[in-house]
């Protein structure tokens, strides 16, 4: 099915080998101090598959990814993630990239994006040799000795997202990577993204207040309304034979955006 | 070479005002003790002083080294007795919440006074000294661990625990470099008032030292040479002071400095 995504191309046949889903949540509801901030949530992501999560902001967005990284076990429901039912044993299996980069101060890019190989006690060379393997489709192959208080906001997000990936988990959580980002920058990561995963296998869940790049880097789009968080909406957002830099002005994207805003919006006003 | 020449060229830059106005402050001393005649026993002048000084230079190498012998050991035992309180303070909810208003009410005490409580229990040997210096050093070493420990922030420790790291691997990787910065700035403050601490423990009972040689001088009217071991106790302060700031400037040398921010690249 995932075989079908525009944006995400399958390399060598993973396809054929399981095409069910690597990331399940099923009934999942969160309470915190006893007040309902996730209510019933059922979603699932395949295999290749890129699936965006749009609400407005206090919907309970991050703290979805906080249950499917481990990092809160769910009140209700179950979460499995590349098989991982356990919240704290998906602690390490599933990547997470959060809001903000994070980069340690006292630690060079390189120094930086080894932390997950690092904690695994993978060699100090062989995960240096992998950072510098992958730098190169990150563009951050010239900074790799610098120290993150030298790099723009830009390169810093991308070395975060290094950080992230480099211990190639099946699942992959992205939680508003561009949010802090002005609106060129972002525009050419949120390219650069869809180039890095367009061949990849991962299960990715990418959470943004962001339409539009939720349309352009998505397979699928979730919406969210919030008091308690809960998916009320799913569309499909594959343009048939879209690029994306024709995309954003032609009248499939348009009509999404529309759909989608409008979804949005009637649930903001009801809720 | 150049790097060099600009560093000593900062160096002088930085230091010249306080160097000008304390010898400022000595000829102004000089010349009141000539010029007012004041008594040497009341009052020496600097030169008195300096010539003091040289004369007994072996008296007050020898009483140094016992002041700095007890520094020494009581800065040891502190960061020891610090490390370990501020670690149990941070990682424990019930440590902190029985240990540490304890320790922060413990220093509503005059230290001074229990130093005499201190020649009784454990005598006049170089023990009770290293315990006043102790008592002096590890409350900032306490405070500004606790508080560098926690200024950790909650996202970067679920960073680390997304990644897979132990509590162990989140401590010695994520807390304690956070906590560097801070930790130095308490390590120079226990190295200044450590020295206070020896001087003390030193007056209320010991054998030898620099506090010790100062309080025996004085009723000698030898105040010549109280002078002359507060130089070389000031000299003691200050060495110890350096050598901190060097060992921070080298364990901080990757952290972000104001330099470092300047050059910022583009994308």
């Amino acid at each position: 099915m995932s075989s079908s995504s525009q944006k995400l191309v399958l390399d060598n046949g993973v396809t054929s080998l399981d095409d069910g889903a690597l990331l399940t949540v099923s009934g999942v509801g969160f309470d915190y101090e006893s007040i309902p901030v996730l209510d019933n949530v059922d979603l699932s992501v395949n295999r290749g598959e890129f699936v965006a999560l749009v609400g407005p902001s206090g919907c309970g967005k991050s703290t979805l990814l906080n249950l499917i990284s481990g990092l809160l076990p769910p009140s209700t429901g179950s979460i499995s993630a590349n098989g991982i039912v356990d919240s704290p044993g998906r602690l390490g299996n599933v990547s997470y990239m959060q809001q903000r980069d994070l980069l340690l101060p006292w630690r060079t890019i390189s120094e930086n994006c080894q932390l997950g190989l690092e904690l695994r006690n993978i060699s100090a060379d062989t995960s240096k040799a992998r950072v510098q393997e992958l730098a190169k489709s990150f563009g951050l192959s010239d900074v790799l000795e610098y120290m993150p208080s030298q790099l723009s906001g830009g390169m810093r997000q991308r070395a975060a997202l290094m950080r992230t990936v480099l211990p190639d988990n099946h699942v992959l959580l992205l939680d508003e990577p561009f949010g802090a980002l002005d609106a060129i920058t972002r525009n050419v990561l949120q390219k650069w993204l869809l180039s890095v995963l367009t061949r990849t296998d991962k299960a990715v869940m990418l959470v943004t207040h962001d339409v539009e790049e939720a349309i352009m880097l998505a397979d699928r789009v979730l919406i969210m309304a919030s008091d308690p968080g809960r998916i009320v909406a799913e569309v499909d957002v594959r343009l048939a034979g879209s690029n994306i830099e024709s995309s954003f002005t032609s009248p499939a994207f348009v009509e999404l955006r529309k759909n989608i805003l409008a979804l949005l919006e009637r649930r903001g006003v009801s809720s | 070479m150049r790097l060099i020449h600009n560093y000593m060229w900062q160096a002088v830059k930085n230091w010249y005002p306080a160097v000008l106005t304390f010898a400022v402050l000595i000829v102004v001393w000089e010349l009141c003790v000539w010029f007012l005649e004041i008594q040497r026993w009341l009052l020496p002048p600097p030169t008195i002083i300096f010539q003091e000084l040289i004369d007994s230079i072996g008296l007050l190498t020898r009483h140094a080294g016992i002041t700095v012998l007890e520094i020494i050991m009581g800065f040891a035992v502190s960061l020891m007795i610090g490390v370990a309180l501020a670690s149990g303070i941070v990682w424990s909810r019930a440590m902190e919440r029985s240990v540490y208003p304890i320790i922060i009410a413990s220093q509503t005490i005059p230290i001074f006074t229990l130093a005499p409580l201190l020649i009784i229990w454990v005598g006049t040997d170089i023990m009770s000294k290293v315990i006043v210096v102790v008592l002096f050093t590890f409350f900032p070493l306490v405070v500004s661990l606790v508080t560098g420990l926690r200024s950790v922030d909650s996202e970067s420790v679920d960073m680390f625990r997304t990644l897979g790291a132990t509590n162990a691997q989140i401590f010695r990787k994520l807390m304690i470099p956070t906590a560097l910065p801070n930790f130095f700035a308490g390590m120079k403050v226990a190295a200044v008032v450590s020295v206070i601490g020896a001087v003390i423990g030193e007056w209320v009972g010991a054998s030898g030292g620099l506090g010790w040689l100062m309080k025996l001088s004085g009723p000698q009217f030898q105040t010549a040479r109280v002078f002359a071991a507060i130089v070389v106790l000031s000299v003691v302060a200050i060495t110890l002071f350096a050598l901190i700031v060097a060992i921070e400037k080298w364990s901080l040398r990757k952290y972000p400095s104001p330099l470092n921010q300047a050059k910022n690249l583009g994308e």
